[in-house]
This record gives C-alpha cells, structure tokens and sequence, in this order.
C-alpha cells in the first residue's frame, strides 16, 4: 500500500532544517501501524510531507502509494489517490456548510477518478447514515466547516470526511490530542469500522492509550526523522511505562 | 505568467496561490461581439444630441426641456475625483449617445420576431429570455418560480414577458421610454424626484442622454406575483450606456427586482452612467438586487467597463423598506453607491454588497443611509475581495439626523486579499447630530489561508475549487440575500472570476 523509503527532507524557508533523515516504512493493505516518538521526532511532518503541504522540500528519497510516485503529485491527486489525513488541528472554514465542503470533496474526487458525481440525494442518504454512526448531529452538518466545533465535534467530524471518502490509506496525525475519553472511544470505534483488507491506516500519537482502542499490528518509534525502533503493540505498552529515554539511549548506542 | 519573476512573495504567501490569481485573467466567458447592424446618432455631446435622443424616443416637451436642463447643468460640473480611483480622462465627445441595433428599428410584436442573433447572445450568456427558459434549472419549494424579463440590448427593450400576468395584477412593468407615452403621469410625477438631475456628473449625464430602461409601478397593496428581471448589456462599440430605471412602490406593495449583466470583451474603454430611482411609499417593500459582470478590462488592465452608477431609494413614508444587495465582480472602475433615504419614521434600509476586484480593476463602492425619520433602521454588510493589482475600497455614509431620534445602523465592512499586490479600504463616514441614535461599525482585513486551501486540497478539491469554495463562504451572508436563482448564478460567477490555470 504504502512505501516509504530513505525519505529525507528539509524546511523549503530554511534548508538548515532538516526533519526527516531517512525514514523507511512499508505498510501492507489491510495494516494499521502507529508512530510514536517524542515531540519535534518529524510525526506531524512526515504526514505533511506525505500529503503534500507547501514548506517542505523532498532532497532525497521516496514514496509511493500503491506504487504510484506520491511526492511528484498534487495534494489533490494524492487525495483522489487515496490518500487521507485526519488533520491534528482541523481547519475551519467560515460561512462553508459542513455539508457543501464534503460534498464538493467527495464529487471532486469521483471526478478526477472518472466516476460519476453523487446527486445530492445520493450523497445526503449516505452521509446521514455515516454521520449517525458517529453520533454527528445533523445540525452539526449544516454548521459552518469547524467552526464554533468542540475538540471532539472536530475530530469526529475528521472521521466523518474520511468515511465519506473512503480512502485506501489514512494517517491519523495525533486524532486523540484533546480528547476525552468518550470521545476517543467513538472515534476509535469510527476508525475501527472503516478497517477493511483493502485499507491501512499510520496511526501518530503520543500516547499508548489510543492504541488499547485502535490496536495496531506495528508500532514504530520515530525519533530525530527517522524510525529508531519496530515492533508489535507491546512496544507501545514498553514506551507507556518506561517513557522514550531507554529506547533512545538504545538507539544511539 | 511572466509577471510573476518580479512578482516579489511576502513571507507566508502561498506561491501558487499568487500564480492562480495571476492566471485568473483571460478567463472572461462572455467577450465576443454580435454582428448586429447598428443605427448610430452622429458621435459626441450637445443639445442637438439630446434633441434627438428625445425625438426619437418620441417624447414629450417637458421631458425634453428636462433633458436639457440636465445637458445644460452637466456643462458646469466636474468629474467627481474624490474617490479611490485613477480614471483615465473620457473624452465625452468621442462617445455615442444612443445606438440600436437595426433590426430593431421596427418593434418586433413577438418574440419570434426578434432577430435569432440576439436571443443566440442570451443563450451563450445563459439568459432565459424565453419563458419556458426562464423557469427550467430553478429549484423552488415545489412551485416554480416565475421571473418577468425585460431585456434590453443596448439602449432598446427587445422583449418583455409575462407582461399579462402583471397586467392582471395591475403590476406595470415596462421600459421607461413606452412608459413615457403609456403613462406620462406617473413618469413626470417620480423622475428625477430620487435622484434630482443635478445629483452629481454622471447622474446629470444619464439625465441629459438616457435611452432607455425600466419602470416598474406596483400599485397599493399589490404583492408582485413573480420577480422582476432585468438583463444589460453593452455591446456596440464606444457607446455610452445610460439606462434609467425607476420603481415607484405604492403603499403597502412588495417587489424584488432582479438586475444582472454581462458585457461582450473589446478593447475600447466603456462609459456606462445608469440611474436608479426607487420611490417606496408607506409600508411598502423593495428588494434591489445585482450581479454584475461587465468585462472588466484583460490582465494589463486593458480595456474593460467603466461603471459610474448613481442608484437611491427614498423610504418617502412611514415603515417603507429598501433592500439592495449588490454582487460586483466585473467592470474596469466601478463608482457606485446605491443608497437609501430613511425619511419616513420606522423606515429601514439594508445594504448587502459583494465586491471583486482583480488584475487591475478599481472598486469604490459603498452605500449611504440617511437617516431622517425617527426610529429609523439601516443595517450595512459589505464582502470585499481583492486579487492581482486590484485596489477595493468600501466607502459608506452614515448620517443621522437631528430629527431621527432612536435610530440605529449597523455596519460590517470584511475585507478579503488574495496575493500581496491588492488593496483593500475601508473609508466610513459617520455623522450623528441626535443623541438617542446608535451606531455601530465593525471593519475586518483577512486573507485567504494557505490552511483553508491545504484542507481543501487534501479532500480533494483542486486549488480553484478551494478558492472558490472559501470566498463564497466568506461571501455567505450577503449571498443568502438574494434570490434563490440569483443565488446560485452569484456563486457560480464568483467562482468563474477567481478560476484560473493553476501552475
């Protein structure tokens, strides 16, 4: 599904910056695998990176989606390439309905994939039945992209885009910050119904905690932009009671 | 593209964002020129001019005395130059005053007789000239809605529909030049009485050379049974435009009156100097609304409209109400104020404005509320979007006047900039002279936010769509005014002005 290799980058504004120093990861389709490492270890980057926010330049390295060359798309090609990001902070967008921002996704997508646009009875039986399944009020989908949501209305509402859009590979970036535990478990819950054998998930979080919800096959520990250390869900476990000191010792040893 | 190597990017601004809105130059969908005879009056301006202007719209002596005055009056007045605005000199002299297209010399009696070449324009701008056009595509709550269309091609009315069903309701609904022989009254009693003649430069002009426009008369307790619609458009070459339209609304009456306009694209610089007249008498209720999208000049700032425009309602009587909203996207230099004369106690006026600006275009446009009568209510929102070289300025008047006790306005003037080579200005004018009126203004600059577009992006969307999508969000509120089927075209011309080959 997903193959990332020798990636490295740096700031586009300051090329001293460099984040990602080769990073390699393969994740097979049906795959969930979390990154965990400690703050500024390049998790967030890597998501951007991947889904082709401005600021970054690529020097060295790939990646591919299904084979196809990721870094030499628009973000928009990537997305109707199957790419999703849940966005750590998401964006609010004033006077946009909910509503009318899925819906132009979803038919921007279709089109760029040569389908056939969803009529506006279509998308809204799908999206109220989705939107139920989460718990997403359907006020909220009439409300403005965002804007005036709750941590947790916003984060659902991520989960609600990325079961509309039915991705075949989605990052999470830090979908538990800001989460009580209510809401981490119907996110999770979202997350975990759109697991399927043609779709994988990179799951970024500092915390063990969401992984006893979404229960990854992988775990890595990313640290200084690159993947230090590989393992099953234990290694979560390991981090969760040792903290990263021990790993990154390790690592640098 | 090319200007885009001394395009210098400030820090934060996305490069393809300035790319995109480079490239939204070029993307005019509606500049190509009819072949259509035309029959000219001579070039240039002077009382003969006006004599034959009046001659052959067949009219009275007083209202050819009035034109005169006008003429007269305009020779001593100067180009207004205290607006935001670099206007090129106009040589009045080189313009045409009134041009027709040939065939239409005799009045067709029918649709079916006006010439296939001008509807085959209709068609190409989307106008639903013909009724069973007019009502298909638009969504309504089950019924279809019915909308009245008085085309005018250049300076003559060429077709007006539903002109029974009005009839019936007693609704009169024609150009001003047949109102001018079916019910000289009515003219002579409003004309002028909003907008006097010498009101200012353009509006003594228009005064002195109008061809034709509108009149709308809604009589006494009528509640117009469909919208009212106009379409403009210029397109003979170096004529002046000068419509007039005025909308007399008796007491107790309701009208929405809808104006759109799309111009074909040439090189020559285009005067228009139309004047709207709105009378709104006790308890009654006009809805105004615009879009606008004349050819605003190429991305050299070559050719393009110029708009001079001088549009006012007097709320006359007591509870009058006036609504204009306005969606500004084309034109070279747009000059326009539509305004609203609060004189009848508990009248109210509303503004809701959205104004485009890109390449190289000017805006100066904004409103004025005077308010005259007690416990009088205006409430002003105005979207301003800049793009490329474009300068947009909000200029608006508040005044309450001494006897306009317990009076209130509120006023929201949002700025939006797209790229770092616009402007945007906000230039309010407020005058309280009681002690009992309120006044609130509340002014925002924001730009378009590389995350808004890097969300819209990663869902999917293409950075035109996201572009679009954002600015009609920020639009929103001034768009849910209008009329649902102007509504939809409104966004779909917002989107048309900001599209673009991105890359």
């Amino acid at each position: 599904m997903l193959e990332i290799n020798n990636l490295h980058c740096e700031l586009e504004d300051d090329t001293e910056v460099k984040i990602l120093k080769g990073l390699s990861l393969t994740v097979k389709p049906g795959e969930v695998h979390a990154i965990m490492g400690p703050n500024g270890s390049g998790k967030s980057t890597l998501s951007y990176v991947l889904s082709g926010r401005d600021g970054y330049e690529v020097t060295e390295g790939s990646a591919t989606l299904e084979g196809e060359d990721l870094l030499d798309m628009e973000p928009e090609e990537r997305a109707a390439a199957g790419l999703f990001l849940a966005f750590q902070y998401p964006v609010e967008i004033p006077g946009v309905g909910n509503m009318t921002f899925l819906r132009t996704a979803v038919n921007a997508q279709r089109k760029a994939r040569g389908e056939e646009e969803l009529s506006a009875g279509e998308f809204l039986k799908i999206i109220r039945a989705k939107a139920k399944e989460l718990q997403i009020e359907p006020e909220m989908l009439k409300r403005p992209v965002n804007v005036g949501f709750s941590g947790g209305e916003k984060k659902r509402n991520e989960i609600l885009q990325m079961a509309m859009l039915e991705p075949k590979m989605c990052i999470l970036d830090e979908t538990d910050s800001g989460l009580d535990v209510d809401a981490m478990k119907l996110v999770s819950d979202g997350v975990n119904a759109l697991r399927a054998s043609d779709r994988a998930f990179l799951v970024i979080t500092h915390y063990q905690r969401l992984l006893n919800h979404i229960k990854p096959d992988v775990v890595h520990i990313m640290s200084e932009g690159r993947i230090i250390k590989s393992g099953g869900p234990e290694l979560a476990l390991e981090v969760e009671e040792n903290g990263y000191g021990d790993l990154l010792a390790e690592a640098n040893a | 593209m090319a200007a885009l190597d001394e395009t210098q990017l400030r820090e934060g601004v996305d490069r393809e964002t300035v790319e995109t809105v480079q490239s939204m130059a070029g993307t005019y969908k509606h500049g190509w020129e009819t072949e259509i005879e035309m029959e000219f009056a001579p070039k240039g301006l002077n009382e003969d001019i006006v004599r034959l202007i009046s001659e052959k719209n067949n009219e009275p002596e007083w209202l050819l005395e009035w034109r005169l005055a006008a003429y007269r009056r305009w020779l001593t007045m100067e180009s207004p130059d205290w607006a935001m605005l670099d206007i090129p000199m106009i040589d009045y002299q080189e313009q045409y005053y009134y041009a027709k297209p040939k065939s239409m010399v005799e009045k067709p009696k029918s649709l079916d007789e006006v010439d296939p070449k001008l509807l085959e324009t209709y068609a190409k701008l989307g106008i639903p000239l013909k009724e069973q056009a007019i009502l298909a595509g638009v969504e309504g709550a089950g019924e279809e809605r019915k909308v009245a269309v008085d085309a005018v091609f250049d300076s003559v009315s060429v077709g007006t529909t539903f002109k029974k069903e009005l009839a019936a309701a007693g609704v009169i609904f024609c150009s001003i030049s047949e109102a001018v022989q079916d019910h000289p009254e009515l003219v002579k009693k409003y004309l002028g009485t909003v907008v006097p003649q010498n009101d200012n430069y353009f509006a003594a002009l228009n005064s002195a050379v109008f061809s034709d426009g509108s009149f709308v008369y809604i009589p006494k307790g009528v509640r117009c049974p469909m919208e009212l619609s106009t379409y403009f458009r210029i397109n003979a070459e170096n004529t002046g435009q000068f419509e007039r339209t005025l909308i007399v609304a008796e007491k107790g009456s309701y009208v929405s009156y809808l104006e759109g306009c799309t111009a074909p694209k040439r090189d020559e610089n285009q005067l228009h100097a139309a004047v709207v007249e709105i009378v709104v008498l006790e308890d009654a209720e006009v809805k105004y609304s615009t879009v606008q999208n004349w050819f605003p000049g190429d991305e050299n700032g070559k050719g393009g409209i110029y708009n001079f425009v001088t549009k006012r309602a007097d709320c006359r009587e007591d509870r009058a109400k006036c609504m204009w909203t306005q969606v500004e996207t084309g034109s070279a230099i747009t000059w326009k104020y539509p305004s609203c004369i609060l004189r009848g106690d508990d009248s109210q006026g509303e503004f809701y404005s959205i104004a485009i600006a890109n390449n190289w275009q000017q805006a100066d446009t904004g409103t004025k509320m005077v308010h005259l009568g007690r416990n009088t209510r205006s409430r002003i929102v105005s979207k301003g979007i800049s793009a490329g070289h474009a300068q947009n300025t909000y200029r608006g008047l508040v005044s309450m006047h001494p006897k306009a006790k317990d009076s209130r306005n509120y006023t929201q003037c949002d700025s939006l900039l797209i790229g770092d080579q616009c402007g945007a200005h906000t230039v309010p004018y407020i005058e309280v002279r009681n002690a009992s009126s309120r006044v609130e203004h509340e002014a925002t600059t924001s730009k378009v936010d590389d995350d808004q577009l890097f969300y819209c992006r990663q869902r999917g969307m293409d950075e035109e769509e996201a572009v679009a999508l954002v600015v009609n969000g920020f639009c929103k509120e001034v768009l849910q005014e209008l009329p649902m089927e102007f509504a939809m075209e409104a966004q779909a011309l917002v989107a048309i002005s900001l599209e673009g080959s991105v890359g």
